[in-house]
């Protein structure tokens, strides 16, 4: 086949030019948008005579993006699979409180108090993934549904922060090497071994499949429902992560602690934002910290400025609906370019 | 043959639940022995249906509006910033809060059409910005009053002959909602759902795909600042007056058997699942359910709804013993 390509001028001119433009893929624009806002932050905090990116900006960017970044890369791969994970905010309420109760303030109890968390988070997540495959119903309400339910649990029994988390898990949340957090560096590795799963794994690349065409995986031999369930074991196990890592910021469990910072339409703002297509099929988790990154510096630049924080909402909102504009409109001139042609 | 009532597909499950939330709420509460019980909820569930005939617009059509309740509070606050008590304010300041719909809707709709973003994307920016404009411009908290002129179609009542007192906001929403049933019987409705069911085939048959797309998300902001009147007026201003009730839109569409993706469902009962729901929560008023159950009751409702609606249709295959008539073989109505 390529040696009939070769063979043919046009077809060789068109084909150079996709190769520069693949360059430019959605990852590398997010990193690039990421510098280019570390840059302009730096130059407008500095006219504040202020410093961006010293010691304490590092360690507030880097906190910021650990919460967000282990449920956001939990939502990517649900995301790929051509799911959706609404459940995930009420989840990492539900989970902070069950690591804090169970530890009580009880060195001994920090290992069962973080199992028992990931464990109900896994079935929170068996739960959304059955739902979803063997009730079929579409993700949006199947996971909506699941986190109204967690709601009402929620509301039901607590009315504010419970349990104690010991002195000896608070570590996790505060200990630091230099301006990085211990937790970030967790994140990092979260995030490395996923991409090491989605990219290198039979399980991981049967994600990509389910979430490019249900129907050409199945009939390709994919277990598709298996897939679906997995992603959201993952993604709400991830979920319960934040959870268990937010508690011991915290000191203590909190209801509300996923909903009022809204994990479940940030983290697919995240991920969407780090070049990873709604529909399922193309991205990953290296888009999406950098996604993640974006978000978290953007806050740090308006706290370091004293912006408003309702404008924060404001300019969030339109860097999103941006970028996808950006990796929309450069999609269809792949496909207008594309191979068919 | 003879003639007999053909109700949209997916239609018949919500109305028979309605049927018994509403003999539920007969035994359950002594209010629901007279007509003014009934009307009384019919009220209270005015807006959310009228969101939800909105909502429908857009999902029919293949999308998703995440940012109506945003825009409900949106419109209220305006409405009480700008009017601030003074009654002079209030046909102007109507006229602006529709026009914002209307404008948020276009904005919503353009950028989905145009700039090929995913409405579900859109929607969720537009969610933001509403949110953080709205309490930028009041500095975090509402202010202002509304006048009792603006708060008349959210409360306010009209002497109807044989009818007795029929509140403003029941007459509105029979109006949009036979307005909106029509129009789903014209071409132009049809060709909504078409879109919705499979957009290639409305685009080679010469359909114009964007422009029903922006309609349905204009359609939606206007209705979402009709819902904003009366939920002003019902409810009063607050800061919370709209949080959630996307959520509950598309709760209430998909609980009235609307496809998620689009392309099928009936209007009426997009509304007709906004009635069970409200009629719903008063059922669990009534009997004594505490309210932070609510949500996880109004949970494994939706989720056994799209359930039945998926699998339903298997199971009834299965249960029917007697054969299906092919719409082929059915004589074409004349």
């Amino acid at each position: 086949m390529s040696t009939v390509h070769e063979n043919i001028a046009p077809a060789r001119r068109t084909a150079a030019r996709p190769a520069v433009r693949r360059r430019l893929t959605p990852v590398v624009i997010v990193y690039l948008a990421l510098a280019a806002l570390l840059v302009v932050g730096s130059v407008l905090v500095g006219m504040r005579g202020e410093v961006l990116l010293d010691q304490a900006g590092i360690l507030n960017i880097l906190t910021r993006a650990t919460a967000l970044g282990v449920v956001a890369i939990g939502q990517t791969m649900v995301i790929l699979t051509g799911s959706l994970d609404l459940s995930v905010a009420y989840l990492i309420g539900l989970t902070s409180l069950i690591a804090a109760e169970t530890m009580a303030g009880r060195e001994g109890m920090i290992v069962p108090g973080l199992l028992l968390a990931l464990a109900v988070a896994a079935g929170v997540g068996l739960v959304n993934g059955l739902v979803i495959t063997v009730l079929r119903a579409n993700a949006f309400i199947a996971t909506l549904g699941v986190a109204l339910i967690l709601r009402g649990y929620l509301e039901h029994t607590y009315t504010g922060p419970a349990g104690d988390v010991p002195r000896g898990f608070q570590h996790l949340g505060y200990d630091r090497i230099g301006p990085v957090p211990v937790a970030a560096l967790l994140m990092l590795a979260v995030v490395a071994l996923s991409w090491w799963y989605l990219s290198r794994t039979r399980p991981g690349y049967h994600m990509y499949a389910v979430g490019g065409d249900v129907e050409v995986a199945r009939l390709s031999g994919v277990p598709t429902r298996r897939v679906i369930v997995t992603a959201h074991v993952l993604c709400s196990v991830a979920a319960g992560l934040t959870g268990v890592y937010l508690a011991s910021r915290l000191g203590s469990g909190a209801p509300y602690v996923g909903t009022d910072a809204g994990y479940d339409l940030e983290s697919i703002a995240a991920v969407v934002l780090g070049g990873t297509l709604l529909a399922g099929g193309r991205g990953g988790v290296v888009g999406t910290l950098g996604g993640v990154l974006i978000l978290a510096t953007l806050d740090t630049i308006f706290d370091d400025l004293e912006v408003d924080p309702f404008f924060k909402d404001v300019v969030r909102g339109i860097v999103l609906v941006t970028a996808v504009a950006l990796y929309a409109r450069r999609m269809m001139a792949d496909r207008a370019r594309g191979r068919l042609a | 043959m003879t003639w007999r009532p053909r109700l949209a597909e997916g239609t018949a499950p919500v109305l028979v639940v309605l049927l018994l939330l509403l003999v539920g709420l007969a035994i359950a509460g002594p209010a629901y022995d007279e007509p003014s019980g009934y009307l009384a909820l019919l009220k209270r569930a005015a807006p959310l249906m009228i969101l939800a005939i909105g909502q429908y617009f857009v999902i029919v059509s293949g999308g998703f509006d995440l940012s109506v309740g945003a825009l409900v509070t949106a419109g209220v606050v305006i409405a009480a910033r700008l009017i601030d008590g003074s009654e002079s304010a209030t046909t102007g300041v109507i006229l602006l809060v529709l026009g914002f719909g209307l404008l948020v809707g276009l904005v919503n709709g353009l950028v989905t059409t145009k700039l090929l973003v995913p409405s579900f994307i859109v929607t969720l920016g537009m969610l933001l910005v509403l949110d953080g404009a709205v309490f930028l411009w009041t500095d975090g908290a509402p202010r202002g009053a509304l006048s009792a002129g603006f708060r008349t179609f959210g409360r306010g009542a009209l002497d109807v002959p044989v009818l007795g007192e029929v509140p403003w906001s029941v007459l509105i929403l029979l109006a949009i909602l036979v307005a909106a049933a029509l129009f789903m019987r014209s071409g132009t409705g049809r060709a909504l759902v078409a879109v919705g069911d499979n957009e290639a085939a409305v685009r080679l048959s010469g359909g114009q795909v964007d422009r029903l797309r922006l309609l349905a998300f204009v359609l939606s902001g206007l209705l979402a600042a009709v819902a904003a009147i009366l939920l002003g007026g019902f409810a009063g201003v607050s800061a919370q007056v709209g949080s959630g009730l996307e959520f509950r839109a598309i709760t209430a569409v998909v609980l009235g058997g609307v496809l998620l993706g689009g392309g099928r469902g009936s209007v009426v009962a997009a509304a007709a699942g906004a009635l069970s729901l409200e009629a719903l929560f008063t059922l669990l008023n009534l009997l004594g359910v505490s309210g932070a159950l609510e949500s996880a009751v109004q949970g494994v409702i939706i989720i056994g709804a799209v359930a039945y609606a998926s699998l339903g249709g298997g199971l009834r295959q299965r249960l029917r013993w007697w054969p299906k008539q092919r719409d082929s073989v059915r004589p074409a109505p004349s």
